[in-house]
């Protein structure tokens, strides 16, 4: 078992690896799904001391729920932004930073957490405090700064909290 | 039925076409520079993602053979396109905000970007 672990130390990124080459391939072969398996196996083995710890995912159906939701977020808050563009007056938009109190405390669920927020149109995630504890966030268009809080701690991390931690 | 699926690649393609140049013509209208940061990560999404569902949908419908080498764009513009706005974002905290004009950072008193010693000699490109 330990030597299980030593030759594949992230059995995760191995099936990512080699589905990503396979993708790339474009032609499901078995000559290209025994080369993304040597990848897969070679590139975790030679990173590992970069990377000595190992994320968890504790709730799979919930994975595919949260990428559900954010594809849909995405599409709902491009239509939102593009008529905040198109229709609305410079003057009358409000922009604001938001800090957003994280209860998330591992570096994979918050580095996923702030990417959510900037691929979600109109906000963008800017910086970490000093300690990781608050997420600073720009929003284009936030009469009331409160609410997008609440929302993005509802929408997102309370889905990332049960997959992470 | 050849004439439906056309009508479906079409129709992804010019959504795809509408919010690429609305994320263009956000960066003109837009005046500050964190609210301009907002509009290429709407081009990257759905402008972006548009024409990849096309593609897929013109490979299977009317090729005939499966094609999903698109879905690793779209992989590759999710794990890039929020460090590069993170970077961005960073640069302007760290060269035109102050702490006093940020939300209070909580118990940790300051952002990260404002935790570092500021660079004091380097010329300012602000009036511009």
């Amino acid at each position: 078992m330990k030597l299980l672990h030593r030759i594949f130390p992230h059995p995760h990124l191995t099936i990512l690896l080699t589905l990503v080459w396979i993708l790339l391939a474009n032609a499901p072969s078995l000559n290209s799904l025994v080369f993304g398996l040597l990848l897969g196996i070679i590139i975790p083995f030679v990173t590992q001391p970069y990377w000595p710890d190992r994320p968890i995912l504790r709730n799979w159906p919930m994975v595919v729920e949260y990428m559900l939701v954010v594809l849909w977020d995405i599409v709902m808050a491009n239509i939102a932004v593009a008529r905040i563009i198109l229709f609305k007056r410079d003057a009358d938009r409000q922009p604001n930073w938001v800090c957003i109190p994280l209860e998330l405390r591992t570096p994979e669920a918050i580095t996923v957490l702030a990417g959510t927020i900037t691929m979600t149109p109109g906000t963008v995630s800017c910086d970490l405090s000093a300690q990781g504890h608050n997420l600073l966030v720009h929003c284009l268009d936030a009469p009331n700064p409160d609410q997008v809080r609440d929302q993005i701690k509802s929408r997102y991390e309370r889905r990332l909290k049960e997959i992470f931690e | 039925m050849t004439f439906l699926f056309e009508l479906l690649i079409a129709f992804f393609l010019i959504v795809s076409g509408i919010f690429g140049f609305v994320g263009s013509f956000g960066m003109i209208k837009l005046k500050d520079p964190m609210s301009r940061l907002h509009a290429p990560t709407k081009a990257t999404t759905l402008g972006v993602g548009g024409v990849l569902l096309a593609s897929i949908c013109h490979s299977v419908l009317l090729e005939g053979k499966l094609s999903l080498h698109e879905l690793l764009i779209t992989l590759f513009l999710f794990l890039t396109a929020p460090i590069t706005a993170l970077f961005i974002a960073k640069w302007h905290i760290h060269r035109h905000e102050q702490p006093q004009d940020l939300p209070d950072a909580g118990e940790d008193e300051i952002w990260a970007t404002h935790a570092v010693e500021q660079v004091e000699d380097v010329p300012d490109h602000s009036a511009n």
